[in-house]
């Protein structure tokens, strides 16, 4: 039986270019394969992605299988499945790594199964246990509450990694890697799911995930109308608003606006949190955040463990005055 | 009518504070916070929902499955006090202890022997581990299709119409049955029991199966199936205190909070 060997990331593509995540985890998986003394692979996915192979290399990557098939033009469990696993056949990797996006969160612990291996998924930090050469993979569990490290006893280990825990490396063109081009190989008839419609929710402004500030409004918030007062204080600062579960649930604010363990990971540098509790499971998709302040009328509220300013009371007085003392100072 | 199969499990509150949080770093284990009643896995509250709505639309039967030790009965008999139909626990020791691995082939063989179903549903992620694995396992090893994060179902033509949220939006696919689905959140707030089915659940006895019963070997499951290890469980460290800033009126402190990010050079 051919050895296990090497790390494989998938490299998500979106509108035609690498995601930052498919960058992020092909730096993190260079250390990881240096670390190992192994190479690094990579795996692009899809239709008219074949262009891209250069800049994965030039990413890290020392091979990129590719392949292409009109029936993967957009994700789907099934013929993803059936890719994946002849690529690992062919790669043997030891380690697999994907992203904790709607598409890793669904492929990694299928395939994982699939292989009759296991998967842990929303890592933090990937290690390897310098005794036993084993991945140690950490990840944030009851919600972020604890962090757990896991090993798996079985390979391929299989990882999604949550966004922003790893760092791309400064791409170098001039990078040398070997380009594999395998065929999908699929039987439509063994695809069980149909994509009827795609609907993307318009975001306008900045996106929550690229925002160095992120005005974040909570359950206390009441309303969409208290949100466009936030919308407002994130206008002035050149932010992004977001929220917590409530508000989505609500329909205050679009879905896309969750911060948290099911929704987006943040890391701004200054995170305002209005009326926020500071669950943990919110607290989960923030607390990389370089600055949080706090405003919320209960001093026990969690939040206040988290953050590093705070003001103790009613947001709808607290607010305004402080949206007005900014655009003053701002302009002064 | 529709079969349906949805599967539960019960977990220390996720929304107790945070403060009450304590594991046992020389067990690695987590210590069941006093006073503080553990809950049905939200997510899977969330599915048994979503299975109530296919039954209000076109009917049919609904069996919650779950497993685990020292389950409460008012716990797990939720499902059945929100209006599901019949209620199977797999709650010998050996069941116990597992990972996705384990407790995904116990399911799925549970699920096999009660036999006729076309939807199975789980919860996104469970609220303890946060895993987001044994739906799509039992799907692998029962080899069905599968989709996750469901925000919407509907029954149509003998297939499933399900709305999946992506990381932009939301995506519309269409899924052969029988079929397994793990459901988000936007399915909408699960509904609270009535009288009428909390009496029903307080009559209804659950079907109890041993690891015999469902044709699995005690080394396929609980502790001894894992695949997994936890090599370390811990509490991260939180750092730094809040400075709270004051005023002599809410309107005051706010305005002193900008003031107090501009000295700091935070804004
Ligand atoms: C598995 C799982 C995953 C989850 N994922 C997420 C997630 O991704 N993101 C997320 O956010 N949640 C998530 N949750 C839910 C989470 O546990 C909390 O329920 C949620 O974050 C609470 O939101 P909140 O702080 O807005 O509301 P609450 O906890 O109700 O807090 C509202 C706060 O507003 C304050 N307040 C009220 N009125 C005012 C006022 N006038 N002025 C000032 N302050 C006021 C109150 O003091 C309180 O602290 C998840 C839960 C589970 C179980
Ligand atoms: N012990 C269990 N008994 C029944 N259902 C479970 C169990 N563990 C997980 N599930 C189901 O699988 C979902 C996802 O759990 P997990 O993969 O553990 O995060 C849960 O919301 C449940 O629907």
């Amino acid at each position: 039986m051919a050895e296990y060997k090497g790390i494989l990331v998938h490299c998500e593509v979106a509108e035609g270019k690498l995601t930052s995540m498919a960058t992020e985890l092909l730096g993190g998986g260079r250390k990881l394969a240096d670390d190992l003394g192994e190479p690094l692979s990579a795996v692009l996915i899809g239709s008219g992605v074949a262009g891209l192979a250069q800049e994965v290399i030039a990413f890290g990557a020392d091979k990129v299988y590719v392949v292409e098939d009109a029936l993967i033009k957009d994700y789907q469990t099934d013929p993803y499945i059936m890719v994946m696993e002849k690529i690992t056949k062919e790669a043997m990797p030891q380690v697999i790594m994907l992203g904790q996006t709607s598409i890793g969160r669904d492929l990694a612990p299928r395939l994982a199964f699939h292989l009759s291996t296991t998967a842990n998924l929303g890592c933090l930090e990937l290690a390897v246990d310098t005794e036993t050469k084993r991945l140690l993979q950490t990840k944030p569990v009851y919600g972020g509450n604890a962090l757990a490290i896991f090993i798996s006893e079985t390979d391929p280990q299989i990882a999604t990694v949550r966004a922003k825990a790893m760092s791309p490396l400064e791409p170098d063109p001039a990078r040398k890697g070997e380009v594999i081009t395998v065929d999908a190989g699929l039987a439509p008839s063994l695809i069980r799911t149909t994509v009827l419609e795609k609907v993307p929710e318009e975001v306008a402004g900045i996106k929550l995930e690229d925002a160095e500030v992120v005005v974040a409004g909570g359950r206390g918030i009441g309303g969409p109308e208290g949100f466009q007062q936030l919308e407002d204080l994130a206008k002035l600062l050149k932010g992004a608003v977001g929220a917590t579960r409530p508000p989505c649930d609500n329909g205050w604010v679009p879905t896309g606006q969750q911060v948290g363990l099911t929704g987006k990971i943040v890391t701004p540098d200054l995170y305002i949190a209005v009326a926020v509790s500071g669950a943990s499971q919110h607290m989960s998709g923030c607390s990389g955040s370089k600055n949080i302040i706090a405003i919320n009328k209960d001093e026990e509220a969690n939040i206040f463990r988290e953050a590093r300013y705070g003001v103790v009371g009613d947001w709808k007085k607290i607010l305004p005055a402080f949206t007005e003392k900014l655009k003053e100072l701002l302009a002064g | 009518m529709a079969n349906v199969i949805v599967c539960v499990k019960q977990v220390i509150d996720p929304e107790a504070p945070p403060a009450s949080f304590k594991i046992d770093a020389a067990a690695n284990k987590v210590v069941p916070p006093t006073g503080i009643s553990p809950v049905l896995d939200p997510y899977a509250e969330y599915a048994v929902e979503a299975a109530l709505k296919i039954k209000d639309t076109v009917g049919g039967k609904i069996t919650a499955v779950s497993l685990g030790t020292g389950q409460l009965r008012d716990v797990v008999k939720k499902p059945l006090s929100m209006g599901a139909d019949e209620l199977v626990l797999l709650e010998d020791e050996a069941f116990a202890g597992g990972d996705s691995w384990s407790t995904a082939y116990a399911l799925a063989m549970a699920i096999k022997k009660l036999g006729e179903y076309d939807l199975i549903l789980c919860g996104r992620e469970a609220s303890d581990w946060n895993a987001g694995q044994v739906g799509s396992g039992i799907a692998e090893i029962l080899e069905l299709p599968s989709v996750t994060l469901v925000k919407k179902i509907e029954i149509i033509d003998g297939k499933a119409r399900v709305e999946r949220a992506t990381d932009n939006g939301y995506e519309v696919i269409e899924v052969s049955l029988p079929a397994l689905l793990s459901i988000s959140h936007e399915i909408g707030e699960p509904r609270y029991p009535t009288i009428k089915g909390i009496m029903a659940a307080k009559k209804k006895e659950p079907i109890s199966w041993a690891p015999g019963d469902i044709g699995v070997e005690p080394s396929q499951i609980g502790v001894a199936g894992r695949r997994t290890k936890l090599t370390k469980l811990f509490q991260p460290v939180r750092e730094g205190k809040c400075e709270i800033i004051e005023g002599e009126s809410p309107e005051d402190a706010g305005a002193n909070l900008a003031k107090r990010l501009r000295e700091a050079k935070i804004l």
